[in-house]
């Protein structure tokens, strides 16, 4: 067994904010981030899935230190990033580094596309010659399917598949150790879906890269996962390899997921029961659920649920999940 | 990688990438688009085309004008506009010629409008940028300092500044920078606390990019727009207070002259002479009028709505 | 009779580039109770083809051709005149709910002030129509929830409420455009199964606009593939989903991730870039991406249709002697010859 790069544990970030009057003031706490625990393997893909408001995009900072935790720990290569100063900090993102949801608000619309893939060159190594800093530029640009001669050209003049390569490019020029992609395809057609996940896997390959990928959508997590984490309001539901998964998820949260993707076949979209989709809305993140977090959409909910919260704990098959019924339920899809 | 492969085919086969293989394209900026669409904007074309002339006839006009600005024709004291002796725009009761004096003029009151403004362009808008970034307490304490100059009257600011300093025309630069950056420190601040949520700003601190180069780099040019339409508003703006403090008799002093003390001495023989009213108030009206225009051109032409 | 039936229809835009032809030469029709899924990546011009109908195209933007609503062109009505039309019979949804909903008003004063509007209902019975209507779209405790503003809604809910209020005048045709495209999965399933259920539930014709054929496989009746401004593929759901003929329509099809089907690691993309309407190859305008392209592409590709009225412009498929005389590929080839 190798020793996973990445190890997160117990890690919390809330947000705070102010309401009410100058004399009453009344704060409320959102638990953004709620006790996630997890590790990464050097080369290894895991996905991140829950819905809007799932925590998961600010997990992704938080382990980045893009953000500042209020409790946890994220051990990079057994060191623990929570607890550097600024410095230290700053040099640990030469091995870290994010792919952004929007990729053309990802691009300073002011600089072209060599100075945004080159901006971490010239941070980290600012003595490198330009000419050196332009052959690196243009080879990243090639590696990412760009073609090399478009380098003096701006975000606007790139449709958004091209805009997200460049952000790609712009992760990977100081060869990272770890990539985290923040829902890297969400903004681009269906069409181009493909060709991101595709060259994002390629690119894996290629440079031994470990992988975060989050998402929305279990059907595109599918095809570039080792491991899958489902998420829901800053919890961790289930954390699983693919194959046990999507065959048989243990949470009843991961197959309402599963089921709500549509199936691109009108003779069986048509069948499809309203049944197994989520009631209603995600609740109050400021006044979460007792007990178990998702009891109030489950339709499995015993009455245990709402007093317990149940623990993520191991099941045979080496998953873990955070379901009071897991071995009772069987979830097969 | 069968389908990168494929897609890098694709691109090889697309007949314009084959065209510019060999050579690097240029892009075009988003400065670049915006300065073509100004140049489709006629009011502002012809509003800068006239402040060009208005600027090479202030700068050049008084070396090539016979007269002195401080010229007495005694032969011709508040003579109507004529061009048989010489004196185009007339000249006013002591015999001194409108024409020559209304360029000298001109040459204060844009001096007086670009540096102030240039002044308030640089203090504005680095103070605004670092208050909006770093935000928190630094804000807040930066952003009181403003409301308290703020708060003081300016015409006692002024007031006060002659009195311990003597009058001075730097002391008119320096009073009228004083006040003004305070508006566009605002405004600069303002646009970077939209800016530093961006996720190219946050791009580039996950990429370990300092401070100093994500407000050079990333914050500063993309609120330029909005400052440089501000700009060519707050350089009327100023003309307009030196014509104030100027009409007061608080501005420059004789024989140096101003469009507002031109104005101003106009206004006093206005029933017996109104040329040496009419021909420094007009030539500050245009200018105040082109500087709307072309600020009105540039807001349309930095507007990305208008991009298709 | 159709009730909208769209003729030759063309929109261009004027840039500072020069002349982009967004839309080039579009045919279809719509009929009461039908529902029309049109599909394409951004830049396809399927969002401006709905914006022409509606009169809402930007200011640089020019329509020509015919868009008969009932019998009347809609291209030729005042502005006056077509926002009557708007709103009352013909009702539209978009992306982002939050952009059509007014953040200082409740949902009740803006949903009461159309029907007040357009119905001349007084207020009490259009309150009544309007949680009326929340209650068809799924909303809970509507009676109370009426009475809150937009941002009190969640993403989701907002949807809903867009739609309720699209139905408040009982139109004859809903255009949505990408109405699930912001929402989460969960949100997006319940969303497509709502449409859904109008569609089987009122005689209401829907225009559905969207880059995902998946959301669109259950609830249309015809589908209309488009591509650089022109249509490349239209035919019944079943023809375009297990028997389509244009290979940009199997690569749509192919891209979409699919949890029905096992997972063979490598996801199928179209190569290439979006069109780019500036520097379009000439001939079939999806050569350049087309893994399938042959010398014969470079010639504009004729439409053509099948005995069951599946019309495809690949040529690559076309069995001998089926060409359509129609005037939109003339029209097409026509404005590719004139670019530069």
């Amino acid at each position: 067994m190798t020793e996973p790069v990445l190890r997160v544990q117990d890690l919390a970030v809330y947000f705070s904010s102010r309401t009410g009057s100058l004399l009453r003031r009344e704060e409320r706490v959102l638990r953004a981030v709620d006790g996630i625990s997890f590790d990464l393997n050097p080369g290894e893909t895991l996905g991140i899935v829950g819905e809007s408001g799932s925590g998961k995009s600010t997990l992704a900072r938080a382990i980045l230190g893009l953000l500042s935790p209020n409790r946890g720990r994220v051990l990079w290569m057994g060191e623990d990033l929570t607890r550097l100063e600024a410095e230290p900090m700053r040099q640990k993102r030469k091995e870290l580094q994010i792919v952004f949801q929007d990729p053309v608000a990802s691009l300073n619309p002011r600089m072209t596309a060599g100075s945004i893939i080159a901006e971490p060159l010239w941070t980290f190594y600012p003595q490198m010659e330009s000419l050196q800093v332009e052959e690196r530029t243009r080879g990243m640009m090639k590696m990412v399917g760009l073609l090399p001669n478009q380098i003096n050209r701006y975000p606007h003049e790139f449709s958004g598949g091209q805009c997200q390569r460049i952000g790609i490019a712009r992760s990977l020029v100081l060869n990272p150790k770890l990539l985290i992609c923040d829902e890297p395809v969400s903004a681009l057609d269906v069409s181009i879906q493909a060709q991101i996940i595709n060259l994002l896997r390629d690119l894996q390959k290629k440079l031994g890269l470990a992988l975060i990928f989050v998402a929305h959508d279990l059907s595109i997590v599918r095809h570039i996962s080792d491991r899958v984490m489902v998420m829901y309001m800053g919890r961790s539901m289930e954390v699983a390899e693919k194959t046990a998964l999507y065959r048989r998820p243990l949470h009843p949260y991961s197959r309402a997921l599963m089921k709500s993707v549509l199936i691109p076949d009108p003779v069986r979209a048509r069948e499809v029961k309203q049944e197994v989709w989520l009631k209603g809305d995600m609740p109050s993140p400021f006044s979460p659920p007792r007990g178990c977090i998702f009891h109030s959409r489950c339709p499995y909910q015993v009455p245990r649920c709402q007093a317990d919260v149940p623990a993520l704990r191991r099941m045979e098959n080496g998953n873990w999940v955070a379901c009071h019924r897991a071995e009772e339920l069987d979830l097969s899809i | 990688m069968a389908r990168m492969k494929m897609a890098g085919d694709a691109l090889a086969n697309d007949p314009f990438a084959a065209a510019f293989a060999t050579q690097d394209i240029q892009g075009r900026s988003l400065w670049i688009d915006a300065w073509h669409r100004l140049l489709k904007n006629r009011a502002a074309v012809a509003s800068g085309s006239t402040m060009f002339l208005m600027v090479l006839a202030v700068v050049f006009g008084p070396m090539l004008s016979p007269w002195a600005p401080d010229f007495t024709d005694w032969e011709h004291t508040a003579s109507p506009p004529s061009l048989v002796n010489g004196h185009w725009f007339g000249t006013d009761a002591v015999g001194r010629d409108i024409l020559v004096r209304t360029l000298e003029g001109g040459r204060i009151s844009l001096l007086v409008g670009l540096v102030a403004t240039l002044v308030s362009l640089v203090i504005g808008v680095s103070y605004g940028s670092v208050a909006g970034y770093y935000g928190g307490v630094t804000d807040r304490m930066m952003m009181r300092i403003v409301d308290i100059i703020y708060a003081l009257p300016f015409m006692f600011f002024v007031i006060l500044l002659m009195v311990v300093f003597g009058r001075h025309i730097i002391l008119i630069f320096v009073a009228i920078g004083a006040v003004n950056w305070l508006d566009m420190a605002r405004i600069v601040r303002g646009q970077t606390l939209g800016l530093k949520n961006t996720e190219f700003v946050e791009a580039a601190q996950a990429c370990g990019v300092s401070d100093k180069a994500i407000i050079v780099r990333h914050i500063v040019p993309n609120l330029l727009g909005v400052v440089m339409v501000y700009v060519t508003l707050t350089i009327p703006h100023v003309i307009l207070v030196e014509s104030f403090l100027s009409f007061l008799g608080l501005g420059v002093q004789e024989p140096m002259s101003s469009w507002g003390a031109l104005v101003n001495d106009g206004a006093q023989d206005m029933e017996s002479s109104p040329w040496t009213l009419i021909f420094p108030a007009t030539f500050l009206a245009v200018t105040l009028y082109c500087f709307n225009y072309i600020g009105d051109g540039m807001r349309d032409a930095l507007d990305p709505k208008d991009r298709v | 009779m159709s009730l909208l039936e769209v003729k030759n229809l063309q929109v261009s835009f004027a840039t500072p580039e020069g002349e982009v032809h967004a839309v080039n030469g579009i045919d279809f029709a719509v009929s009461t109770g039908e529902t029309l899924a049109i599909v394409g990546e951004s830049g396809s011009g399927k969002s401006q083809l709905v914006m022409a109908i509606m009169g809402l195209l930007a200011q640089n933007g020019r329509a020509s051709g015919q868009a008969l609503f009932k019998g009347e062109d809609l291209l030729q009505k005042t502005p006056r005149e077509l926002n009557k039309v708007r709103g009352s019979q013909i009702a539209m949804i978009f992306q982002d709910p939050m952009t059509s909903l007014n953040p200082y008003l409740t949902v009740e004063q803006q949903m009461t002030e159309v029907v007040m509007y357009h119905q001349k209902l007084g207020r009490h019975e259009a309150f009544e129509h309007a949680v009326e209507m929340l209650r068809a779209v799924r909303i809970p405790d509507a009676e109370e929830r009426i009475h809150e503003y937009p941002h009190e809604y969640s993403g989701g809910m907002r949807q809903r409420v867009m739609i309720a209020m699209s139905l408040l005048c009982e139109p004859d045709l809903l255009i949505a455009d990408e109405p699930t495209t912001a929402l989460d999965v969960t949100v997006q399933a319940q969303i497509t199964y709502l449409i859904g259920e109008l569609r089987k539930k009122t005689r209401m014709a829907m225009i559905l606009i969207t880059h995902d054929l998946a959301v669109v496989a259950g609830i249309s009746d015809r589908i209309l593939v488009m591509y650089a401004g022109q249509m490349v593929e239209s035919g019944t759901v079943e023809d375009i989903f297990y028997r389509a003929h244009h290979p940009y329509t199997r690569g749509l099809l192919a891209s979409v991730p699919r949890l029905d089907r096992d997972a063979s690691d490598d996801l199928q993309a179209i190569p290439g870039n979006p069109p780019n309407l500036l520097a379009l190859p000439g001939g079939c305008c999806f050569r350049d991406r087309c893994t399938q392209a042959q010398e014969i592409c470079s010639q504009p590709p004729p439409m053509w249709r099948d005995e069951r009225g599946h019309r495809s412009r690949c040529v690559l498929e076309m069995p001998d002697g089926r060409v359509e005389n129609d005037s939109a590929g003339e029209a097409g080839s026509a404005a590719e010859e004139s670019a530069p």
